[in-house]
């Protein structure tokens, strides 16, 4: 206990020497939040598994490293370091990178954005339009719901603005790229992005994190999503991370009236991965799906963390979430619907289907419904087990190898997730680095590209 | 649906609210009770009246100590002011003419009369349902029938204290073993003070010829009732028990914390049932039993089998877990449950299944119905451990909702540590819909019925799972629970 202790007086050391690096900048509220963030995670200290929404997640690794923040200047990444971490075949409307947590003008690219889409760093929006930010930052994702966000919150320092104005529709996605290099010491970020889409508009916003030479280090994002009437926006997380990375991501969405919000999640990456996602519907008629496939294997341990609230009446929700386990690794779900009083005609669906590839894999689901109006709509289902023996059987009676078999079988298994992005380039990036996890798993991606 | 229907509704909403605990009296009978309070003292008195051996005083003594290091446990879905353990009297016994009734004729007339208000068959009507009641009136056992007739099978029912006398090597073998001393808040407490309760062992290769049966009543007032349950089914031996449950209507809350522990050896099966009446408070909310109990059964031996089956619709508060651990290979556990909320009530309830063994299996089937302001929550955990190779497990949680004030909730828990188990979870909530009570008002089915209906086939798959005679007081009791309260 007395270590965690010391290290969260580092967190304060931290905290002390970026506010005197900042001097007395920045508008007053920014620090206030800073300061509330702060005060609240010295408070109630990092969750254990004593608490309820940490039960099997284990954060000691995280709390037992002191990590520190990059101080300036950022690390060098050169163009060509960047070009492998791109994703093929996908063409951004705009990409913004952000290396060990700061912008970077160099490597982003924002020309090509149509008029009404604005993409800028938090860090500039906070000097060019302080009130948009105002009016938003800090209302979806309230620091005391999360020891994680409160800490977000405390080091608020840069992140990625996006804006869309009523009628924007942009088909295009908009790329947000945090990338880790090698430090001297395990660095820390807190990436916190706002995205405000206006009324009538679509918007795609890929966040993207990635390792470029960085190991150890703790990447702890909030975005928070806003979403206008009549708004449909396809957001996605991918952890593509290096396996001994701490990645924390939270994405926090409100959405008005008749909107769609469709949130993909794909996590490949990162040694502890906790995956927030928490959409308000706000609005009435609200459609919201929120998508993810996990891959751990290794000692890998991933954790996602769904939480829907329907607050409003003839919404409805999908939750589709699958995991893949392999070696050691461990995979959480909880998944908790809350239909508010008055939210009559709700329609709230929630699966979660998990495939156990070795022995000592383990997987935790917590698929909770939680009701309080009578005329509703809610299931949910969590499935756990093997591949199925018959298909094995069948296909290896064919003459498929074992290995090959079940790589077809697993990667069956992912594609329902996959083929639910929209954005074939992203589907087509995360099933080839499931293929390229399983054994043969070569071969059918080779097959499957020359179809 | 028009107005009318709304209007018809709302006055029907009114008489489900006006309907009365249908057995609420209160029987005066000078009760010996030791004043109210807990300490070592009030255990060691409990203990020397009921003139028990030293090792279960000891016992008693060591969860006594390790409760007072414990804390109340929050966890749980339910809201309830806090209680104060000092005010709560531990024991209290009917006086005893001589040395305790011998027959049915020397039971108290008062007790008497008390059992045939509620319909307890035993009486003359013992031998016509033909099932072997020890009645337990708050405390103390008092007649228990059938005696000689499982004498002569060599099965031993009686009550728990008459059990530590009588047969001190079995009960001092498994007191504890599937819920020990230290397990929770409220069993710790249990241990540390409980009164009776009923022992029962089934020799090898027994089948119990009758339903075993137990009818508990909560009678003086604030008087806490803790009791304890031991039923051990040795190799190949199969019994049913059944435990149903009324009591007077108080005004003030009564706590109520009971234990049951249930053990199978190879190849044996124990069948709990359980309906569960006690008064639930008033329309307001005011008053009822806090009902907080810890169930669990051991499938020690192979091929073992432990099936619960409960019907919950009294008690202000239910707080109540009946559990399988499923240690012995191709051992199966069961729970179906039908619980039901009105008013105030609120209910937490659910099942844990520890899967241990090989090949083991586990079915969970739990219909919630909540109505008024009734909270209803399902909190269940499925743990399949990583020697469970090839277990199987399927739950299935419904829940029905009459009315907007309502809330129904599913906080299921599926832990999984082997890649050959196979675990199904499925969970709906719905209201009771239109269109079903219009098809059958249609054909001429007045909305009560309809709902009764409705509400019947929807428990249909617990009820079936229950003896007879319980299914149809089950049917029963819910029809009255519901009367009058169409969505």
């Amino acid at each position: 206990m007395t270590d965690v202790i010391d290290i969260q007086d580092t967190y304060a050391e931290s905290f002390a020497r970026l506010s005197a690096r900042r001097g007395r900048s920045g508008p007053a509220w920014v620090q206030a939040l800073r300061e509330a963030g702060l005060e609240h995670f010295r408070r109630v200290g990092f969750p254990t598994l004593r608490d309820e929404d940490w039960r099997f997640t284990n954060v000691k690794p995280i709390a037992q490293t002191p990590f520190v923040l990059p101080e300036p200047p950022a690390g060098k990444l050169g163009a060509d370091a960047l070009q492998p971490l791109l994703i093929a075949g996908l063409q951004p409307a705009a990409r913004l990178v952000f290396v060990d947590g700061c912008y970077s003008t160099e490597l982003s690219d924002t020309s090509a954005l149509p008029v009404g889409v604005s993409v800028q760093s938090v860090a500039q929006a906070l000097d060019a339009d302080p009130a948009t930010i105002q009016s938003h930052m800090g209302l979806a994702a309230e620091a005391e719901s999360d020891p994680f966000i409160a800490l977000n919150a405390a080091f608020l320092e840069d992140g990625a603005f996006v804006r869309f104005a009523d009628n924007t529709t942009l088909k295009r996605p908009i790329v947000l790229l945090s990338v880790a290099t090698r430090r001297a010491q395990a660095a820390m970020t807190h990436p916190r992005n706002l995205i405000v889409v206006g009324r009538s508009c679509e918007a795609t916003v890929i966040e993207h994190y990635a390792s470029a030479g960085g190991e150890v280090y703790l990447t702890n994002a909030v975005t928070e999503l806003v979403v206008g009437d009549n708004s449909t926006v396809h957001h996605y997380v991918l952890e593509l991370e290096s396996e001994q990375a701490f990645n924390l991501q939270t994405l926090k969405i409100r959405q008005g009236r008749d909107t769609t919000v469709n949130s993909h999640t794909a996590l490949l990456g990162g040694a502890i991965v906790r995956n927030n996602v928490h959409p308000i519907m706000d609005g009435e008629n609200g459609h919201c799906l929120l998508n993810g496939l996990y891959v751990p294997r290794g000692r890998q341990h991933m954790d996602s963390f769904m939480f829907v609230e329907h607050a409003r009446p003839h919404c409805d929700s999908r939750q589709f979430y699958k995991g893949i386990l392999a070696d050691r690794a461990g995979a959480v779900f909880s998944g908790r619907i809350k239909v508010h009083p008055g939210a009559q005609k709700t329609d709230a669906k929630q699966t979660n289907q998990n495939l156990l590839l070795s022995g000592e894999a383990t997987v935790d689901t917590k698929p909770q419904l939680e009701i309080y109006a009578d005329d509703v709509k809610c299931t949910h289902g969590a499935t756990v087990g093997e591949l199925d023996e018959q298909a094995m059987y069948y296909l290896q009676a064919r003459g498929i190898s074992a290995d090959a078999a079940r790589a077809m079988l697993t990667y069956a298994f992912a594609a329902e997730s996959l083929e639910r992005m929209n954005v074939p380039a992203i589907g087509e990036l995360v099933g080839r680095e499931l293929l390229s996890r399983l054994p043969r798993g070569r071969l059918l991606a080779h097959l499957l590209e020359s179809v | 649906m028009g107005d009318t229907k709304e209007l018809e509704t709302a006055r029907t909403l009114e008489a489900i609210a006006s309907e009365k605990y249908k057995y609420g009296f209160v029987t005066d009978i000078e009760a010996e009770s030791v004043p109210p309070g807990l300490s070592e003292d009030v255990i060691r008195l409990i203990s020397a009246k009921k003139g028990e051996p030293d090792w279960l005083l000891e016992w008693r003594l060591k969860a006594y100590r390790h409760w007072l290091t414990m804390t109340e446990p929050t966890w749980a879905f339910i809201h309830y002011p806090p209680i104060d353990y000092q005010q709560i009297v531990y024991y209290s016994a009917p006086k005893k003419k001589g040395d305790g009734p011998k027959s049915l004729e020397e039971v108290d007339p008062q007790l008497l009369e008390t059992y045939a208000k509620l319909g307890i068959p035993l009486n003359e009507q013992k031998a016509l349902a033909g099932v072997a009641v020890d009645a337990v009136f708050d405390s103390v056992s008092v007649a228990t029938t059938f005696r000689e007739t499982l004498a002569k099978e060599g099965i031993v029912f009686c009550s728990f204290s008459e059990a530590v006398k009588t047969h001190p090597e079995l009960v001092r073998k498994y007191l504890g073993s599937v819920v020990p001393y230290s397990d929770n808040y409220f069993a710790t407490l249990n241990s540390a003070v409980f009164s009776d309760g009923s022992f029962c062992y089934i020799p090898k290769g027994i089948r119990c010829p009758m339903e075993l049966s137990t009818y508990f009543r909560i009678n003086a007032a604030q008087t806490g009732q803790f009791e304890r349950t031991l039923i051990v089914a040795d190799e190949g031996a199969t019994v049913s028990y059944l435990e149903g449950c009324t009591a007077p209507m108080r005004d003030e809350n009564q706590l109520h914390a009971a234990v049951v522990e249930l053990v199978a050896m190879d190849n044996a099966t124990i069948k709990y049932s359980t309906i569960q009446n006690w008064y639930p408070g008033d329309e307001e909310g005011k008053g009822g039993i806090y009902n907080f109990v810890t169930k669990r059964g051991k499938c020690a031996g192979h091929h073992s089998h432990i099936s619960w089956t409960q019907v919950e619709t009294g008690s202000a508060i239910t707080w109540k877990y009946p559990s399988c651990i499923l240690l012995g290979d191709h051992s199966v556990g069961e729970f179906y449950s039908v619980a039901m909320v009105n008013h105030f009530q609120q209910a937490d309830t659910g099942t844990k299944m520890i899967h241990i063994g090989k090949d083991t299996s586990s079915t969970i089937v739990s219909k919630g119905i909540s109505a008024g302001r009734g909270q209803n929550s399902y909190r269940g955990q499925v743990k399949i451990l990583p020697g469970a190779d090839h277990a199987r497990n399927f739950t299935q949680c419904d829940s029905l909702l009459i009315g907007d004030k309502c809330g129904a909730h599913t906080f299921p828990y599926i832990e999984v540590k082997n890649p050959t188990a196979h675990m199904e979870h499925e969970a709906t909530t719905s209201k009771v819909g239109e269109d079903q009570l219009f098809y059958l008002n249609q054909r001429g089915i007045d909305d009560e019925n309809a709902l009764s209906m409705i509400v019947n086939g929807f428990c249909k798959q617990v009820f079936r799972e229950l003896p007879m005679e319980f299914a149809v007081e089950a049917t029963k009791l819910l029809s009255i629970s519901l009367e009058g309260s169409v969505g």
